[in-house]
């Protein structure tokens, strides 16, 4: 039992294929959200806003320089999340395959590390 | 593909499976096996070729495991001619789950699974099985029993219900709230084996809690409309919350005056809060009252500063909706930290006398507290001695020895 983060990483490609057929989209995810919450392993769910919109802070230097517009260069940006409750990491892989996204984008798949696995906050 | 693959497939599409089988054929004992014929197939064969859609192929698997059985069966003769002109036994396999039925189905699966005609052991061992996707093996861990033990329990289960003739249907109106009763004890049973192990050498086994909590969402998502449902997810959300703090780095259980409560998990109280404000939406019940009591302790910064006041009040309302002698042990233990250890005392020397709850290691814990808040030592230690000698949890068993040992 873990949770884990399937994160969403968007291509231009699948983003125009995304835009392209969004209301289809939209449908197949509330159904698909709808399936996980079924299933008792949906945490929670969100989908980011373009990022166009974002702004970076970057520690490079030292203070903090903020710039508008996406981050770096990268093709495979962070869309959006599904955090899920689940047995195995098999199990959230095999929740991934199941996500209904646009071709050419990928998820990562990633296990939320527990509170006795990090530093504490006030150690 | 690994065992652990089929098992992820499994884990996800075993309810769904079973009950979209128990629909098509009547028969839930011949469905649960089909199905698990299903899988014993899968884990020889995907790891030799993995099949294109995992989910579809176990569900045409277990459809035709299922067809087999009912041609062995010349008994049902009559079901089978009906099957052999079924034009749907040879199309689609998608089409075996009927998405206007399946919701229905798996709540009806969750119902007979938590049958009364059936022992509470097989109740609890069949919904793991069949609604949690668990293997025997798991469940045989998670409940401490011997592999053999819970294959008996399940087979003994799935012939009691054909004997009862148990009707694979959404209980009438008239039985439901009392059958849905039985569904949510059964969650709470498995929650609570999870969060105070009744024997063992570990206090906590959040994994077995987890199935439960699982299995508590789906039946929420799936009954939104019963404020219990949402109340006993709440309850445990918000007891498993406390998890990470109840246990010490060895194992040893740290009492919830003395738990650190910046480790408590702050999501899973949100989710509980939330949970129960689905409860609350007309008057709570058992489960709900219980969830606020948590929702209580969840919110409050310390012991000291916990709202005794308003736990003394909700027990008190557990009492009138769901007497019981262990709602009393614990409406006393409120008492003595609202109002002092000596009202708190009478309460628990009237369970006695009644002999309300007899052979509990509960009872003599609490009464060696609060006579030791009261300075009365020796009675306290022997108070003490006598839970550890009742408490079958080794973990408890030797906090229990440590406290009586203090009051030398």
């Amino acid at each position: 039992m873990s949770k884990y983060m399937l994160i969403m990483r968007g291509t231009d490609e699948s983003n125009a294929a995304m835009m392209a057929d969004i209301d289809h989209l939209m449908a197949t995810t509330r159904e698909f959200i709808e399936e996980m919450l079924k299933a008792g392993v949906l945490l929670a769910a969100e989908g980011l806003d373009e990022p166009r919109q974002g702004v970076v802070v970057d520690f490079s230097g030292e203070a903090p320089v903020v710039t508008d517009g996406p981050y770096g260069e990268t093709k495979e940006l962070f869309g959006g999340y599904f955090l899920l409750d689940v047995a195995s990491k098999q199990e959230a892989v095999e929740w991934a395959k199941r996500v209904p996204a646009a071709r050419g984008s990928k998820i990562e798949v990633r296990r939320v590390a527990g509170s006795d696995e990090v530093p504490q906050v006030d150690q | 593909m690994s065992t652990a693959d089929v098992e992820a497939v499994w884990r996800i599409e075993s309810a769904r499976i079973v009950a979209a089988l128990t629909r098509f054929t009547g028969d839930f004992g011949l469905a649960e096996d089909a199905a698990q014929e299903a899988v014993a197939e899968a884990l020889v064969s995907w790891p030799l070729a993995a099949p294109a859609n995992p989910a579809g192929w176990l569900m045409a698997t277990a459809r035709r495991r299922a067809i087999d059985a009912i041609r062995r069966r010349t008994a049902l003769q009559d079901r089978y001619a009906l099957l052999a002109t079924d034009p749907v036994v040879d199309s689609a396999v998608e089409d075996a789950v009927d998405p206007d039925r399946i919701d229905d189905d798996v709540l009806a699966l969750m119902f007979v699974s938590c049958h009364p005609v059936l022992s509470p052991e097989a109740r609890v061992a069949l919904t793991l099985r069949v609604v949690g996707g668990l293997s025997t093996q798991e469940i045989a861990r998670a409940f401490l029993v011997p592999v053999p033990t819970v294959q008996a329990r399940i087979t003994r289960g799935k012939k009691t219900i054909a004997a009862a003739g148990v009707p694979f249907e959404l209980p009438p109106a008239g039985e439901r709230r009392e059958r849905l009763g039985g569904v949510l004890s059964v969650l709470y049973v498995i929650f609570t084996e999870g969060s105070t192990a009744t024997s063992g050498d570990r206090l906590l086994r959040p994994d077995v809690a987890y199935e439960a909590i699982r299995l508590a969402r789906t039946l929420a998502a799936l009954l939104p409309d019963e404020p219990e449902v949402h109340g006993l997810l709440a309850l445990c959300e918000l007891t498993a919350a406390r998890f990470p703090a109840r246990t010490g780095p060895d194992g040893s259980p740290v009492l919830l005056e003395d738990q650190d409560r910046r480790r408590w998990d702050f999501s899973a109280i949100r989710r509980g809060l939330a949970a129960l404000g689905k409860a609350s939406a007309r008057g709570l019940g058992p489960y709900g009252l219980q969830a606020a009591i948590a929702a209580v302790h969840a919110s409050a910064p310390s012991v000291e500063a916990t709202d005794w006041d308003r736990i003394v009040v909700l027990y008190e309302a557990l009492g009138r909706v769901a007497p019981a002698p262990v709602v009393e042990l614990n409406r006393a233990v409120a008492v003595a930290m609202a109002s002092g250890p000596g009202q708190a005392l009478a309460i628990v020397d009237e369970l006695i006398a009644l002999d309300r709850l007899p052979g509990s290691h509960l009872v003599p814990t609490v009464r060696g507290e609060l006579l030791a808040r009261l300075g009365r030592r020796p009675e306290a230690r022997a108070e003490l001695e006598l839970a550890a000698r009742l408490c079958a949890n080794q973990r408890e068993r030797s906090v229990l020895l440590r406290k009586a040992a203090a009051l030398r």
